[in-house]
C-alpha cells in the first residue's frame, strides 16, 4: 500500500507541531522517520492513526483521499500501529489483546475463544512471531509484548505499519531480532514507518529517511547515501559531535562501597538481589541493563528513597544505609533521578526557586527563617549563565522550558554542592543531540574533578561512551562488570542475561537467525 | 527465528493473582490460636457440666423437610473444637504453603462461631434456620450494591454513590408503589431513580472530568437532603396514600423449597431475592465471556488501548455507569416494597458503603461481592440472634458489630487487591 501525507498541519494552541508536513511511503519499503523529541513525529503518526484530527492537509492510500474519524476507521483501512508505550491491557492474555475490538463471537457475544486462538497460530506461523496466546501479557517480557502488538496489527490485516519508537525498551538483541522481523515483513509486500532517533539503527534497517525537524520536514534520503553526522545535523540544525571526548580515568580512593544490597518491592519480592560494587573517586560506573530489572531501585537506594531489606552502604568510609535523603545530600551525593518531572523537579515553580530546591532553607538563601529572595534570584541567574540554561530569566517556570533546559536545571543544582559521589540515572533520556553533548560533557568534569559517578543507562552507546568500568545488571543481580572495550555484542548479551559459554553460542544464534 | 525464540525468556515475575504473605499468614494462625483459648475458657471450661445446647435446623411454620434438631454438650463440644481450632492456627504458623490458607482460616472460624453460638444459646434454643434466612434479607441490598459497584468499578468510574441511589430508590419505588398501588410500576421507577443518578455522576465526573469520589459524596448528601425533605413534607402528612404500600409477597419455588435448612430460606422469597442470583450469574458471565465484557474491562484497565482498537471509551463508561444506579436503584427499592412497605428518614443507614466494602472484599468480582454481602448478613443476623438470647453484651456494641466485622475484614482479612488499573482516573480522548 502506498501512504502519501500532504500538507499536514496540526497545532495545539499556538504551539504548531505539524507544519505542512508531506510524506510518501511506497509499498514494500522501510520508512524511517526521524527526528528529536519534540519535532512532530508522534503527532504525525496519531493525526495518521486516527487519534488526532489535522487542521489541514490529506491522507491518501493508494492514491485515494481518506478520512479517519477515530482509530477504527484506520485500523479498517489497512494501517495498525505499535505505540511507544503498548496499547495492551496487562491483566488480559495474549488472546485477548489481540482480539480485542474485533472479537470472534457466538450466540449472545460469548467469545469465542477456540477460534481467537486458532487466528493467532495461524499467524505466529505466517509470520514467525513466536508467542503463547494463553499467556497474561503482564508476565511477558517487553520484546514479547512488542511481538503482541505486532501480531495484533497484522490480525487486522495491516498493509502499512507503523512502528513508534519501537526500540526504546529493547535489549541490542531483541532489536535486532526486531529488525528482522520488520525486512520479513516487507518482504510480503507490507510497508513500515519507523520512527526513531537513534540514527544506528536508522541506518541498519530503513530503505529510506526522512527526517524532521521543528514540525517540518527537513528533507528525505536513503541511507545508502548518508551518514550518521549527516543525519544528526539535519535533526538538529547543525553540526553536532556525537563522540564523548575524555582521558583515561585516574582512578582514586574507593569513595562509594556497596555491599549485598538487597531491595524488596510491596509485594515482598526481590528486585536487588545481593549486590555488590565498588567505585573509585575519578572513575564512573555504568550500570547497563534494560528498563525494569532493578536498576531504579539501586538508584533510589544509593539515594536513600527506598527501604534496603540488607546489605550495607558506605560513602568514603562512612555507613549511609540508613541515612535520610537530606544527610547524604550533605555528604556530597548529587542525584539526576530517572523521572526529571516527577522526582527531579517542582515544574510549577520558578528556575530559581528550582535551584535552590535542596539550600533553601540555609544561608546564604535564607536568613533567620525568611527566604532571601535577593541572594536567590542573583545566584540563579549566575547558574544559568554557567550552565547554558536557556530561558527569558529566572523567574520562568520549570514546566515551560524544554526537556533539555529541564534537565540541565537540576544538573545546576546538583552540582553546585560539594560533589562526592554523582549518581545519574538515565541522564540524557529524550534530550536533544545537542543536550546530549553538553550533560556528557559535565559528567566527564565531574569525574576529572574527583567525584565518583555511577550512570545509570539503557542507552547502549551511553553506556560504552561514558563507563569507565560497565556493571550489567539483570533480573536484580550484577552479570559481569567488564570494560568498554569489551564490544555492543558482548553488553548486548550480558544485558539479556546471558553469559559465558552461553553468550557465545547464542551469539551464533542471533547471526543464523538473520 | 532461533534468536527469537532464545531472546523470549521467561517472565520475570510469576503471576501472583492471590498472595497471602508470610505475616499475615502467620498473623491468621495467632488469631486462630488466640479465638481457641477464648473458646477453651469461655465457651468451654466457663460452662457448667451439664449444660445443653438446641439448634433448630427447621423453622416452626417451614415448608422444608423436617430434620430433628441437634441437641448437644456445651462444654465438652467447645473443648474438642478449640483444640482443633488451636491446631489449625498452629498448621497457619508453621505451615509455608500459600495455597489453602483461607480455607484453613475460614473452617477455624467457623468452629469459633459454631461454639460462642453453642455457648451464647446454652440451656436454650438457636434458630439455625431462621439465622440463615435473616442473612439472606439482610445480605440483599448489599448484593445489588455491590454489582452496581462492579459494573462501574470495573469501567473506571469510582461509584461512591451507591448510598443516595440505594436511598432514592427506596423513596421513590415506596412513593409509586404506594400511590398507584402497582408493585412493578413501583420497582421500574425505583430502578430509574437509581439511573438517573448514576447518569448525573457519570456527566459530572466523564464530561467534566470532576474527582469522581467528591461527586459521589455531593451526590449522597443531596439524595439524603432530598429525601428528608420530602419525607416530612409529603410521606408524613400522607402517610396512608404514599408510604403504605404492598410488598411483593414470597414466590415457592415448587421442590427447591423443600430442601431442608437452606431450601425456604432461598427459594421461598420475594423478587428481588431471585432477581439477585440472575445478576450474579448473568454480570458474572457477561464480564468474563462475552465481547461487552472484555470491552468494558479493557475500558477500565487500560482506556488508550481501547481507544486505539476503535471502542468508544466514554461512551461505554457513561452506559456502565447508568446501569449500575439503575442496579443500586432496585437494591434501594428491596429496603422499602421488598421489605416493610414503608419508608423512613435515612433508612439505608451507610449499607451503600458496606456495598462498596464488599465489592472491594469481593475483589471487583461478582461473586466476591456476594460472599461478601453474606457476611456482612450474616453478622446483621447474628447481632439480631444475640440480641433475643440475652447475651450479656450491651446492645449498642452488638449493633456495631456487622459494621466492626467489615473494617475487620477489609483491612485484616484482603490485604493489598488489585483494582481495575485505571479506576477512578478521568479519560480525555485526544
Amino acid at each position: 500500500m502506498k501512504l502519501e501525507l500532504s500538507g499536514i498541519t496540526k497545532t495545539f494552541g499556538s504551539l504548531v507541531a505539524d507544519d505542512h508536513v508531506d510524506l510518501t511511503v511506497e509499498p514494500g519499503e522501510i520508512h524511517a522517520l526521524l527526528g528529536e523529541n519534540g519535532a512532530g513525529k508522534t503527532t504525525l503518526m496519531n493525526v495518521l492513526f486516527g487519534l488526532m484530527h489535522p487542521d489541514s492537509g490529506d491522507i491518501a492510500l493508494d492514491g485515494e483521499v481518506v478520512h479517519f474519524p477515530d482509530p477504527g476507521a484506520a485500523v479498517r483501512h489497512g494501517i495498525g500501529m505499535v505505540h511507544q508505550h503498548f496499547m495492551l491491557v496487562p491483566v488480559f492474555t495474549v488472546a485477548e489483546n489481540v482480539v480485542l475490538g474485533f472479537e470472534p463471537t457466538r450466540h449472545f457475544g460469548l467469545l469465542d475463544r477456540r477460534r481467537a486462538r486458532a487466528d493467532i497460530h495461524r499467524i505466529s506461523q505466517e509470520f514467525g512471531l513466536e508467542v503463547d496466546p494463553d499467556a497474561l501479557v503482564e508476565d511477558l517480557p517487553v520484546g514479547v509484548q512488542q511481538r503482541v502488538e505486532i501480531l495484533k496489527a497484522l490480525s487486522r490485516d495491516a498493509q502499512l505499519l507503523i512502528l513508534d519508537e519501537p526500540t526504546s525498551v529493547l535489549t541490542p538483541n531483541e532489536t535486532e531480532a526486531l529488525f528482522a522481523i520488520m525486512r520479513s515483513l516487507v518482504v510480503s509486500g507490507r510497508s513500515i514507518l519507523f520512527i526513531t532517533h537513534k540514527l544506528k539503527e536508522v541506518l541498519a534497517v530503513a530503505d529510506r529517511i526522512t527526517v524532521m525537524r521543528a514540525g517540518a520536514v527537513i528533507g528525505t534520503t536513503t541511507s545508502q547515501a548518508t551518514t550518521e553526522s549527516e543525519l544528526a545535523s539535519m535533526m538538529v540544525g547543525r553540526s553536532v559531535e556525537l563522540v564523548v571526548h575524555k582521558e583515561p580515568a585516574r582512578p582514586g580512593e574507593v569513595v562509594l562501597a556497596v555491599e549485598d544490597l538487597t531491595v524488596e518491592d510491596a509485594r515482598g519480592l526481590t528486585v536487588v538481589d545481593h549486590v555488590s560494587f565498588e567505585v573509585r573517586g575519578g572513575e564512573i560506573l555504568a550500570l547497563a541493563g534494560v528498563q525494569g530489572n532493578g536498576q531504579t531501585e539501586i538508584e533510589e537506594a544509593l539515594c536513600g528513597l527506598i527501604e534496603v531489606a540488607a546489605g550495607r552502604i558506605t560513602l568514603l568510609g562512612r555507613d549511609i544505609t540508613r541515612a535520610t535523603p537530606k544527610a547524604r545530600l550533605r555528604a556530597g551525593i548529587a542525584h539526576v533521578p530517572e523521572d526529571r518531572i516527577r522526582d527531579g523537579l517542582v515544574t510549577s515553580m520558578t528556575i530559581a526557586d528550582n535551584l535552590i530546591l535542596d539550600v533553601f532553607d540555609v544561608a546564604p538563601h535564607a536568613r533567620l527563617g525568611a527566604r532571601n529572595l535577593r541572594e536567590v534570584a542573583c545566584s540563579g541567574k549566575e547558574r544559568m549563565s554557567d550552565f547554558d540554561i536557556r530561558a527569558g530569566s529566572v523567574d520562568v517556570l520549570v514546566s515551560t522550558l524544554s526537556g533539555g533546559n529541564q534537565q540541565k536545571v537540576i544538573v545546576a543544582r546538583e552540582l553546585s554542592r560539594q560533589t562526592t559521589l554523582l549518581v545519574a540515572a538515565q541522564p540524557t533520556r529524550g534530550l536533544d543531540v545537542g543536550s546530549i553533548e553538553y550533560v556528557h560533557r559535565r559528567i566527564v568534569e565531574v569525574r576529572d574533578r574527583g567525584a565518583a559517578v555511577v550512570i545509570i543507562s539503557s542507552e547502549l552507546d551511553e553506556v560504552l561512551a561514558l563507563g569507565d568500568r560497565i556493571a550489567v545488571i539483570y533480573r536484580g543481580a550484577i552479570m559481569d562488570v567488564v570494560g568498554p572495550s569489551v564490544g555492543r555484542e558482548r553488553i548486548g548479551l550480558l544485558m539479556a542475561g546471558v553469559t559465558g559459554d552461553g553468550a557465545a553460542s547464542s551469539q551464533t544464534g542471533v547471526e543464523t537467525g538473520q | 527465528m532461533t534468536a527469537v525464540a532464545i531472546l523470549g525468556g521467561k517472565p520475570a515475575v510469576a503471576s501472583e493473582a492471590r498472595i497471602v504473605s508470610a505475616g499475615r499468614r502467620r498473623g491468621m494462625g495467632i488469631f486462630l490460636v488466640l479465638a481457641s483459648v477464648l473458646m477453651l475458657l469461655t465457651f468451654g471450661l466457663g460452662v457448667s457440666a451439664g449444660a445443653e445446647t438446641t439448634f433448630r435446623l427447621t423453622s416452626p411454620f417451614s415448608t422444608a423437610w423436617y430434620l430433628a434438631p441437634l441437641h448437644f454438650p456445651v462444654r465438652e463440644t467447645s473443648v474438642v473444637m478449640a483444640v482443633v481450632c488451636a491446631a489449625l492456627g498452629l498448621l497457619l504458623i508453621v505451615r509455608r504453603r500459600t495455597r489453602g490458607t483461607f480455607v484453613i482460616f475460614s473452617l477455624g472460624v467457623v468452629l469459633f462461631l459454631w461454639s460462642f453460638l453453642a455457648w451464647a444459646a446454652r440451656n436454650n434454643l438457636l434458630d439455625l434456620a431462621g439465622m440463615i434466612g435473616a442473612t439472606l434479607i439482610s445480605a440483599i441490598p448489599i448484593i445489588f450494591g455491590s454489582m452496581s459497584g462492579v459494573m462501574c468499578e470495573r469501567s473506571g468510574v469510582i461509584n461512591v454513590a451507591i448510598e443516595g441511589q440505594f436511598l432514592m430508590g427506596a423513596f421513590i419505588a415506596e412513593i409509586i408503589a404506594s400511590a398507584s398501588g402497582d408493585l412493578w410500576l413501583g420497582l421500574a421507577c425505583g430502578a430509574l431513580a437509581g439511573g438517573l443518578l448514576g447518569g448525573l455522576l457519570a456527566f459530572l465526573s466523564l464530561r467534566y472530568s470532576a474527582d469522581q469520589i467528591i461527586v459521589g459524596i455531593v451526590i449522597n448528601a443531596f439524595a439524603l437532603g432530598l429525601t428528608n425533605y420530602l419525607t416530612d413534607t409529603l410521606l408524613v402528612p400522607y402517610q396512608n396514600t404514599l408510604n403504605s404500600g404492598p410488598t411483593f409477597s414470597p414466590i415457592a419455588i415448587p421442590l427447591l423449597d423443600k430442601i431442608p435448612i437452606i431450601g425456604p430460606d432461598v427459594f421461598d422469597q420475594n423478587i428481588f431475592v431471585y432477581l439477585a442470583i440472575v445478576l450474579l450469574v448473568v454480570l458474572t458471565t457477561g464480564l468474563f465471556r462475552t465481547r461487552w465484557g472484555l470491552r468494558l474491562r479493557a475500558v477500565g484497565e487500560h482506556p488508550e488501548a481501547a481507544e486505539t482498537v476503535g471502542i468508544h471509551v466514554l461512551t461505554v463508561r457513561y452506559r456502565n455507569v447508568i446501569w449500575g444506579g439503575v442496579i443500586a436503584g432496585i437494591g434501594g427499592a428491596a429496603f422499602t416494597i421488598g421489605s416493610t412497605g414503608e419508608f423512613s428518614s435515612d433508612m439505608t443507614a451507610g449499607l451503600g458503603f458496606v456495598a462498596l466494602a464488599a465489592m472491594i472484599f469481593g475483589r471487583w468480582r461478582p461473586y466476591g461481592g456476594l460472599l461478601a454481602a453474606l457476611l456482612f448478613g450474616f453478622a446483621n443476623s447474628l447481632q439480631a440472634t444475640l440480641s433475643v438470647l440475652n447475651v450479656p453484651i450491651n446492645p449498642n456494641i452488638l449493633v456495631m458489630a456487622p459494621y466492626l466485622i467489615t473494617i475487620a475484614v477489609v483491612s485484616g482479612l484482603v490485604g493489598r487487591v488489585r483494582p481495575p488499573a485505571n479506576d477512578g482516573k478521568p479519560y480525555r480522548p485526544q
